[in-house]
């Protein structure tokens, strides 16, 4: 090294820095959004593997219960309806796919965290709410996914569904699928190490699936108390509007749906009050994960 | 064109006055002045918790002074943090990049996360990528990189932003020796090529020979400040290290007869003296014990860390910590 050093190029420093706030944190959450979406391409015997539980549960459990289950009638959905337990459970099929993967979506935070990529969010110059806003895509698109994957399914369990019926679904699915996720990123950002995963799964997971009538219907004679905790779980109202959208393009009749779905007071819901709900979730959720993003570090 | 060895006393990028920082009842930090200019490449010298990263983590808005000032590209760290960050680059002493992502896409996101123009963006990660001679590795997943090529693309993913000072904690811990002074000459073609003033931390006093000014800190405090060779006139010439089987009368005798100041290290003596050449004639006949061996070499900075603090730089018995750092440099490093 020689005392004389020369400049080969002075690069022009003052970028257009933090010039524009709303931009900047656009970006961010962009980007955050795409790493996430290249990790879940790249990762494709995860995409693979996380289909093995839905289908253990379609077929095996499905098919196991729908044969004893099968009312004098022939139908699950009471008498005169032909509605198989198979069919009944695989829009809460999809709601599992959804809810277990937008949870542990979210908890790559805390992997990130562990491994020292957080790091690198954290102390660039942007906003902290882009981190929140961007893992929350990230893992809601993910989980987006894996549910629109289980759609396949469909034929095979003996539901019809419309091409226009999955385009609705879609966007259900997503909302769904965002809600949860921003409730796992408002849980992982508070979280420091790996060793309060297992407790998320065993106490927010597990309860908010098996509380959220995939597998039984909640218009049922439930026992009060469960009955009440039922409507306390979030994923219980995408559910069911997961279920009635599906179930409704496979020619269900409403009045069946009524019965099996979710009611408050006695009164059965439709699709737009638990869309309703889901968005309010969601978007308290998401404000608890930006302050938990903001309070920490 | 002026050379960077000389630092730009009149305008500096780091400025430190009286920073204190305690946790709890330990004081990690005890009052350090300090002063870097552009260009330099400003190394920061001790043994483990000494203060290096504290003080590190204050500069890049880490973490809070308890009191004192930094001011960082001319700003303040407690009073505009983001707009500091935004004009300085990280290494962090623990690997941050994420082992599944490509070279490339670890770079893009991180031009993301700091607003580089679209237009200049891929032209600018390509830059970074030669000068850290990763251009060929670049659409490889970092799980198939070495930790010196990890270390390498944390390097140019810490400039990309253009960064005005570089920081870098611990950048060659765990490395190899021939993968720290590859290292090295990447840091030097950095400042050569981007105008950045490098800012680092280490524990190997070997490393300081490369930096155009250093600081010795001890105990949360600057013992010495200087060039490396500075430094060194300051043991005052040549270390003569002798072996002999009687060390206490061999003291003495170079005590009283020599009117040296002769310390014991490891069962040998070390004295410094101007002119080793003329001196060992003398040794061998003034002293009247055998000496089994003697040694000349010119001062090392170890040697005026000795005599600086009194004991030797400790090339530590590496911590459980810094074993796991090193396994997660090896194995981990964002693989999942």
């Amino acid at each position: 090294m020689t005392e004389q050093v020369q400049v080969l190029a002075v690069p022009s420093r003052p970028q257009a820095r933090a010039v524009n706030v709303r931009g900047a944190t656009l970006r961010a959450i962009y980007i955050i959004w795409k790493r996430d979406l290249i990790r879940y391409w790249r990762d494709r015997m995860r995409v693979v593997a996380s289909l093995a539980q839905p289908v253990l549960f379609l077929f095996v459990f499905g098919s196991g219960l729908s044969s004893s289950l099968r009312g004098s009638t022939g139908g699950f959905g009471g008498s005169g309806s032909s509605l198989q337990y198979v069919q009944f459970i695989f829009p809460g099929i999809i709601g599992m796919s959804v809810l277990f993967t937008s949870i542990f979506g979210a908890m790559s935070i805390v992997w990130d965290r562990e491994f020292g990529f957080l790091k690198e969010v954290l102390v660039a110059p942007i906003h902290r709410s882009a981190v929140a806003i961007g893992k929350t895509l990230g893992g809601a698109t993910q989980a987006m996914f894996q549910g629109i994957v289980i759609l396949i399914l469909a034929p095979i369990v003996g539901v019809k569904l419309s091409f226009l019926g999955v385009v609705e679904l879609i966007p259900m699915i997503f909302l769904f699928a965002f809600a949860l996720s921003a409730l796992g990123v408002a849980v992982a950002a508070r979280m420091r190490t790996m060793q309060g995963f297992q407790m998320v799964m065993n106490f927010l997971m597990m309860p908010m699936f098996f509380l959220a009538g995939a597998l039984f219907p909640l218009g049922g004679n439930l026992p009060a108390w469960l009955s009440v905790l039922t409507r306390f779980d979030p994923a219980s109202y995408g559910i069911d509007a997961l279920r009635r959208t599906v179930l409704t393009a496979s020619g269900v009749p409403a009045r069946t749906l009524d019965r099996l779905g979710l009611s408050i007071f006695g009164q059965p819901l439709s699709v737009w009050p638990e869309v309703a709900v889901l968005l309010a979730f969601g978007a308290l959720m998401l404000s608890l994960a930006v302050y938990g993003f903001r309070q920490r570090d | 064109m002026r050379g960077y060895a000389v630092p730009r006393m009149g305008q500096p990028v780091i400025s430190v006055r009286d920073l204190v920082k305690t946790y709890g009842k330990v004081e990690a930090v005890r009052g350090i002045d300090l002063e870097v200019g552009a260009g330099e490449i400003f190394g920061f010298l001790g043994p483990n918790g000494a203060g290096k990263s504290t003080t590190i983590s204050i500069l890049c808005t880490l973490v809070r002074p308890t009191s004192g000032v930094a001011q960082v590209a001319g700003i303040d760290v407690l009073k505009d943090p983001s707009a500091v960050r935004a004009r300085i680059g990280l290494v962090f002493q623990d690997p941050s990049l994420d082992g599944q992502l490509t070279g490339r896409e670890n770079l893009d996101f991180h031009a993301y996360l700091y607003g580089l123009p679209a237009v200049t963006r891929k032209q600018r990660i390509d830059n970074a990528l030669s000068i850290v001679e990763l251009t060929d590795r670049a659409e490889s997943t970092v799980m198939t990189y070495s930790g010196g090529m990890r270390r390498r693309l944390e390097i140019a993913r810490g400039i990309l932003h253009y960064p005005e000072v570089l920081f870098l904690d611990e950048p060659t811990l765990g490395l190899d020796p021939q993968t720290r002074n590859k290292i090295w000459d990447y840091l030097h073609a950095v400042r050569t090529r981007e105008h950045i003033t490098i800012f680092m931390t280490t524990h190997y006093m070997d490393e300081a020979e490369f930096c155009d000014r250093i600081a010795i800190i001890d105990q949360g405090k600057i013992v010495a400040l200087g060039t490396p060779s500075e430094l060194k006139t300051r043991v005052g010439g040549d270390v003569i290290t002798i072996t002999t089987p009687d060390t206490t009368v061999a003291a003495e005798q170079i005590r009283t007869l020599m009117h040296l100041e002769p310390t014991q290290i490891d069962g040998t003596l070390q004295v410094e003296v101007p002119d080793s050449a003329s001196f060992m004639p003398r040794l061998f006949s003034e002293l009247s014990v055998p000496i089994s061996a003697v040694s000349a070499r010119r001062p090392s900075l170890d040697d005026v860390f000795l005599k600086l603090t009194g004991r030797a730089i400790r090339e530590q018995g590496t911590t459980a910590l810094d074993t796991m750092r090193n396994m997660g440099r090896i194995w981990g490093g964002g693989r999942r």
